[in-house]
C-alpha cells in the first residue's frame, strides 16, 4: 500500500535543461527518500493502531517531483489530545523529514502555524484531531504565495501590518523618570482584545476582499491601529491614527462579512473593531464638512 | 561570491533581550541589525505569562528585591548582577509602559503588581496572564519605529571570532547566517559588536515549556568559539506544566491563591511538610520535588500528575485575572478550569547558566556580548525566582546594546574568562571522553586570521563545508532520532532528581549520540526553507549544550537550588560558592571554577538557609 498517492496526477516531469552534480546527487536523493518513506509508512501502517489519515500539500519550486503541487497521504497512530501539529510533527520525523511547517510555541502564542485545515485557517496547535472529519486535509493558507509545502510568504502581511505606523506615538509623558502613564480599567478592558493578536494571519486569509484588493489593509492591520486608536494614553494621535485608515484600502473597505471574525484563534472581535473605527471616522469627518 | 551584510551592532535573535539590545545600541547612535531564526514576534518571550519584577512602589526597594533575588540563587548569584538587574528593573518597566506597553491597571490607573514565590513584596508586573506577548510585541512596535533593519528567518550557525590560543584575546567581529529562504550562506560584519540573545535551550529535554525553536544555538556558538559556559548544571523545573505537551500553567494561579492536592485530595505542601510556611509559593525547585514525591510514592493520578485547583477564587476572579489559563487548559488539555481542578507536572522550564557574562553582558571574547536567557551574568545563580527573566531581558539587553554601541558604562566588576581566582577540576571521574569526536570544529581553520574581514569570510568558507557536508550524504541517521535520544537520557538522568551513576549514563549516552551524529544527513535536498537541515544543526547544538549540563551536574556534588544530587544531600557553602564553567577547549572540554562574587554595595550577602 502506498502512502504517496498523488492527487491530481502529475504530468511527468521535463528533465531541467542544465544540470549541475549537486542537482543530480538532489534529485537522486529525492528518489531514495520517497522509496524509504514508502517502507516505513507500510511499515507503521501494518500495526492496527489506530490512525488519522492526513492528505498534505505539498510543493517545492526546487525539487523535481514536487514542482507540480501534490497532496501526500500520511497514516499518523492517534493519541488522545493529539493536535494537528503533533501529527504534522509525527509525520515529518516518521515518514519525510522534508515535510515543511512552521511553527514553534506549540501553545498558540507564536503564530507561526495558521494553516488551511479541512477548508478552514486555524492554528495547527490549537487544534484538535478529535474535532475533525477525517481525512484531514491541511494546505498552506489561501490567498498568500506558497514557498514550500505548507509555508507562505509572509511579507506582504507584515507590510501592511506596518503599514498603520504600529508604534505608539505619544508626545504627552509624565515628568519624572519613574512616573507612568495613567490609564483607567475601562480603557485597558477596551483595548484589551485588539492587544492579543499574534500576527498569525488567519483572518487575512480569510477575507474575499483581501484577497481582491491587495492593497486592502486587512483586518489584522486594522485591529492593530484600533489598538492604538482607542488607547487614551495616546489620545492626542487619534485623528492622525484615523486618517491612515480612512483611506482608500482602510476601513471602508470592510463589507461585514465575519469570515476574519469567525477564524481569530485569539477570539478577537475585527469586524466589530473595524466598524467602531468606520463610526469615529464618521464621527471626525462631521467634525470637519 | 560571498555576501557580507556589515552593520555596527549586530543582534543575534529578536526576543526580548534582543529588541531591547537592538534598540539601546540604535538609541545610542548606532546602526543595529536584528539576525533572527524566527520572525520577531513569533519568539519565546511571547509565552511568558506570569510578570516581571521591579520595585516600583512605596514599602519596596531595589535591596529588597536584590536580597529575595540572591536568597532565591542560593547564594550562587553575582551581586553586582543581582543588584544592577534590581536597580534598573524600575526604568526598565516604566520605559515599556512609556512605549504603550498594556499593563493591567490599578483602580488610580497605576500599573498592578502581584505577589509571586519567594517575593518578600508583590513586586510582579503584568499584563494580564500574557505579559511576554505585550512586552515582544511593544519592543517590536519600537523596533518597526525607529526603523532598525531586521533579517529575519536567517538561523546563525557560527560566530566569526579570531583563532588566537586563549580564548580571552579572541575577538568576534561577526557571524555567520543561513537564510532559511533560499539557502544562501551570508556574512554579517559587526563593527561594534555582536549580542547573542538566543534564548532558552529547552529542547534539550523532552518535556519543557520551551518552544521548538529553544535549542541553546548561542550557548553552543560561543561555546565552540572559546568562551565558558557557567553553571550549566542549573536547570529550572517548573512545578505546573500540562502533563501532554509541557504547556505552562503559570505560577500566578499559585500567586492568586490556587491550591495543590495529591490523588488523595491530601494539600500535599503542608500535609507533607514540604514547605510548611509558604505552601504552594515556595520556590520551583521546591514544589516541583514534592510534586514527584508525591507521584513517585504512589499519590499521583495516575502515577503521572497531581491536581491544581483554581475553582475556589470564582469565575470573576479567574476571569479578570487567569483568563488565558483558561484557553490553555481547554486547548491544551481539554480540561475546564472552572469546573475541575488541572493536571500539572514539573517540565524543563529555565536555564539559570548560560554564556558567561559581566554585569553589563560582554563576554571575555572582545566584541562578543550574551544577554537573556542564553547568558549568565549571574542573576539566578542556582534557582531563579519568577517573574526574574522578563527584567533580566531588557535590563541587561539594554545594557549591552548600549555597550556594544560604545557607550562607556564604567569598569566591570564581575571578571570573565578565566581571570581572578581560578580553580581547576582534575578530579572529576568520567564514564567517556566529552567533546569533539572528530576535531573538525577548531574555531577558524588554518593559520591565525586576524583581520575583521577576513575573520568573517573564513567564517563563511567553514560553515559552507560544513553545509555543503551534511547535504552531501545520501542516507544515515536521522537527526531527530539522535535529538530524541539526548532528551531522553537527559530526562532520565539529569532530571530533578539526579545521581552519581544516572549522569555518568547521561554522559555516555550523549557520546554515542555524538558519534552517531557524525553519521548524521539531511534527507531534504531543497535549497528553499530547508527546516531539515536547520533542525540538524540545531541537534547538534543540542548535544553539545546537553554534554555541559551533564558535566556541570556530575561535578558538583552537593544539594544547591535547582540542582539535587541523591549522594549529596546539602549545600556545601564551604566547597560550593563558586561558578562552574566548561570551556570547549577546542574539542576537549576542561572544567573549573570560580568563587561567587557576594560582595555587594552595602556589604557582604550572608548566606542563608533557604527555607520556605
Ligand atoms: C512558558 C514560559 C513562561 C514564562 N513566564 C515568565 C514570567 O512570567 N516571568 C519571567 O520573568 N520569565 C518568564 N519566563 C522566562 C522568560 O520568558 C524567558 O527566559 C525569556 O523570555 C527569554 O527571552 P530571550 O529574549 O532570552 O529569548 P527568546 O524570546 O526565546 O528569543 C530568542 C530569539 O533568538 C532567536 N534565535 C535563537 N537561535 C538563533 C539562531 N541560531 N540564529 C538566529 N536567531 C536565533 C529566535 O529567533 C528568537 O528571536 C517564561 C518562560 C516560558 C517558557
Ligand atoms: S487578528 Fe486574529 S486571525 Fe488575525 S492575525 Fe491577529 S490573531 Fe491572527
Ligand atoms: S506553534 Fe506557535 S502558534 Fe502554533
Amino acid at each position: 500500500m502506498s502512502t504517496q498517492e498523488q492527487e491530481p496526477a502529475t504530468q511527468e516531469q521535463e528533465p531541467p535543461e542544465t544540470e549541475s552534480p549537486g542537482d543530480r546527487r538532489r534529485a537522486e536523493k529525492q528518489r531514495r527518500l520517497a522509496a524509504d518513506r514508502q517502507a516505513e509508512a507500510e511499515a507503521a501502517t501494518t500495526t492496527d493502531e489506530e490512525t488519522v489519515l492526513l492528505k498534505v500539500f505539498r510543493y517545492d519550486p526546487e525539487v523535481e517531483d514536487k514542482q507540480e503541487p501534490r497532496f501526500d497521504d500520511f497514516h499518523v497512530p492517534y493519541e488522545d489530545g493529539m493536535t494537528v501539529l503533533d501529527a504534522l510533527i509525527y509525520a515529518r520525523d516518521t515518514f519525510d523529514s522534508s515535510l515543511t511547517f512552521r511553527h514553534s510555541c506549540r501553545q498558540a502564542i507564536c503564530g507561526s502555524d495558521a494553516l488551511f485545515v479541512n477548508g478552514s485557517q486555524r492554528l495547527a496547535c490549537k487544534t484538535q484531531l478529535s474535532d475533525l472529519d477525517a481525512p484531514v486535509r491541511v494546505e498552506p493558507l489561501p490567498h498568500q504565495d506558497v514557498v514550500k509545502d505548507l509555508v507562505v510568504d509572509m511579507e506582504h502581511f507584515y507590510d501592511q501590518m506596518h503599514a498603520v505606523e504600529p508604534y505608539f506615538q505619544s508626545d504627552d509623558l509624565p515628568e519624572g523618570d519613574l512616573e507612568e502613564q495613567r490609564q483607567s480599567r475601562e480603557n485597558r478592558e477596551k483595548v484589551k482584545m485588539s492587544t492579543r493578536c499574534i500576527w498569525c494571519g488567519a483572518c487575512t486569509s480569510s477575507c474575499n476582499i483581501a484577497a481582491g484588493d491587495n492593497q486592502y489593509l486587512g483586518p489584522a492591520a486594522i485591529n492593530k491601529a484600533y489598538r492604538f486608536t482607542m488607547d487614551e494614553r495616546e489620545a492626542d494621535k487619534k485623528e492622525h491614527r484615523l486618517r491612515i485608515l480612512e483611506q482608500e484600502h482602510g476601513v471602508w473597505r470592510c463589507q461585514t462579512q465575519f469570515s476574519c471574525t469567525e477564524v481569530c484563534p485569539k477570539d478577537i472581535p475585527l469586524t466589530e473593531h473595524i466598524q467602531e473605527l468606520k463610526r469615529e471616522a464618521v464621527k471626525k469627518n462631521l467634525k470637519f464638512w | 561570491m560571498t555576501t557580507i551584510y556589515e552593520h555596527d551592532v549586530i543582534v543575534v535573535g529578536a526576543g526580548g533581550a534582543g529588541l531591547r539590545a537592538a534598540i539601546a545600541a540604535h538609541e545610542e547612535g548606532a546602526d543595529a541589525a536584528l539576525v533572527t531564526k524566527l520572525h520577531p514576534v513569533r519568539s519565546h518571550t511571547g509565552a511568558a505569562e506570569g510578570g516581571i519584577n521591579a520595585a516600583l512602589r512605596d514599602g519596596d526597594d531595589w535591596e529588597l528585591h536584590a536580597y529575595d533575588t540572591m536568597k532565591g540563587s542560593d547564594y550562587l548569584g553575582d551581586a553586582p548582577a543581582v543588584e544592577g538587574l534590581a536597580q534598573d528593573a524600575p526604568e526598565e518597566v516604566i520605559q515599556l509602559e512609556h512605549w504603550g506597553m498594556p499593563f493591567s491597571r490599578e483602580e488610580d490607573g497605576r500599573v498592578s503588581q502581584r505577589p509571586f514565590g519567594g517575593l518578600s513584596f508583590p513586586r510582579t508586573t503584568y499584563a494580564g496572564a500574557e505579559t511576554g506577548h505585550h512586552m515582544l510585541h511593544t519592543m517590536y512596535e519600537q523596533v518597526v519605529k525607529r526603523g532598525i533593519t531586521v533579517y529575519d528567518e536567517w538561523f546563525v550557525t557560527r560566530l566569526a571570532v579570531t583563532d588566537d590560543a586563549d580564548p580571552s584575546e579572541r575577538e568576534c567581529h561577526g557571524v555567520v547566517a543561513y537564510d532559511v529562504a533560499t539557502g544562501e550562506i551570508a556574512g554579517f560584519r559587526a563593527t561594534g559588536g555582536v549580542v547573542l540573545a538566543t534564548g532558552g535551550l529547552g529542547q534539550v529535554y523532552e518535556h519543557t515549556t520551551n518552544a521548538v525553536s529553544c535549542t541553546g544555538d548561542g550557548n553552543a556558538m560561543a561555546y565552540r568559539a572559546g568562551v565558558p559556559l557557567e553553571d550549566m548544571e542549573f536547570i529550572q523545573f517548573h512545578p505546573t506544566t500540562l502533563p501532554s505537551t509541557g504547556v505552562l500553567i503559570s505560577e500566578a494561579v499559585r500567586g492568586e491563591g490556587g491550591i495543590l492536592y495529591n490523588a488523595d485530595g491530601e494539600r500535599f505542601m503542608f500535609e507533607y511538610g514540604y514547605a510548611t510556611n509558604k505552601g504552594e509559593l515556595a520556590s520551583r525547585d521546591v514544589v516541583s520535588r514534592a510534586e514527584l514525591t508525591e507521584v513517585n510514592e504512589g499519590r499521583g493520578v495516575h502515577d503521572d500528575y497531581v491536581y491544581l485547583d483554581m475553582r475556589h477564587l470564582g469565575e470573576d476572579r479567574i476571569v479578570d485575572r487567569l483568563e488565558n489559563i483558561l484557553h490553555l487548559a481547554e486547548d491544551f488539555e481539554g480540561v475546564d478550569g472552572l469546573e475541575e481542578p488541572m493536571p500539572v507536572k514539573p517540565g524543563q522550564h529555565y536555564a539559570m547558566g548560560g554564556v558567561e557574562t559581566d554585569e553589563y553582558g560582554a563576554t571575555c571574547v572582545e566584541g562578543l556580548y550574551a544577554v537573556g536567557e542564553c547568558a549568565c551574568a549571574s542573576v539566578h545563580g542556582g534557582n531563579r525566582l519568577g517573574g526574574n527573566a522578563l527584567p533580566e531581558l531588557i535590563v541587561f539587553g539594554a545594557r549591552a546594546g548600549r555597550h556594544a554601541a560604545g557607550a562607556d558604562l564604567g569598569d566591570a566588576l564581575i571578571g570573565t574568562g578565566r581571570s581572578g581566582e581560578v580553580e581547576e577540576e582534575d578530579g572529576l571521574d568520567l564514564p567517556v571522553e566529552p567533546g569533539a569526536t572528530t576535531g573538525g570544529d577548531a574555531v577558524a581553520d588554518g593559520g591565525a586570521v586576524t583581520e575583521a574581514g577576513s575573520v568573517v569570510e573564513a567564517a563563511v568558507e567553514a560553515e559552507r563545508s560544513r553545509v555543503e557536508r551534511l547535504m552531501e550524504r545520501d542516507d544515515g541517521v536521522k537527526h531527530s532520532e539522535i535529538r530524541a535520544a539526548v532528551q531522553e537520557t537527559m530526562g532520565n538522568h539529569v532530571n530533578v532528581f539526579r545521581e552519581e551513576e544516572g549522569i555518568k549514563q547521561a554522559l555516555r549516552d550523549i557520546r554515542k549520540a555524538r558519534e552517531r551524529y557524525e553519521d548524521v544527513y539531511v534527507a531534504d535536498p531543497s535549497r528553499t526553507f530547508n527546516t531539515d537541515l536547520v533542525q540538524t544543526i540545531e541537534t547538534r547544538n543540542v548535544i553539545d549544550v546537553a554534554e555541559t549540563i551533564a558535566l556541570g551536574a556530575l561535578a558538583r556534588t552537593e544539594f544547591r537550588g535547582a540542582h539535587w544530587r541523591a549522594e549529596h544531600q546539602e549545600r556545601k557553602d564551604d566547597e560550593w560558592l563558586k561558578h562552574t564553567f566548561v570551556t570547549w577547549n577546542d574539542g576537549t572540554p576542561d572544567l573549573w571554577y570560580k568563587p561567587s562574587v557576594l560582595e555587594g554595595e552595602g556589604g557582604e550577602y550572608e548566606p542563608k538557609v533557604r527555607s520556605y
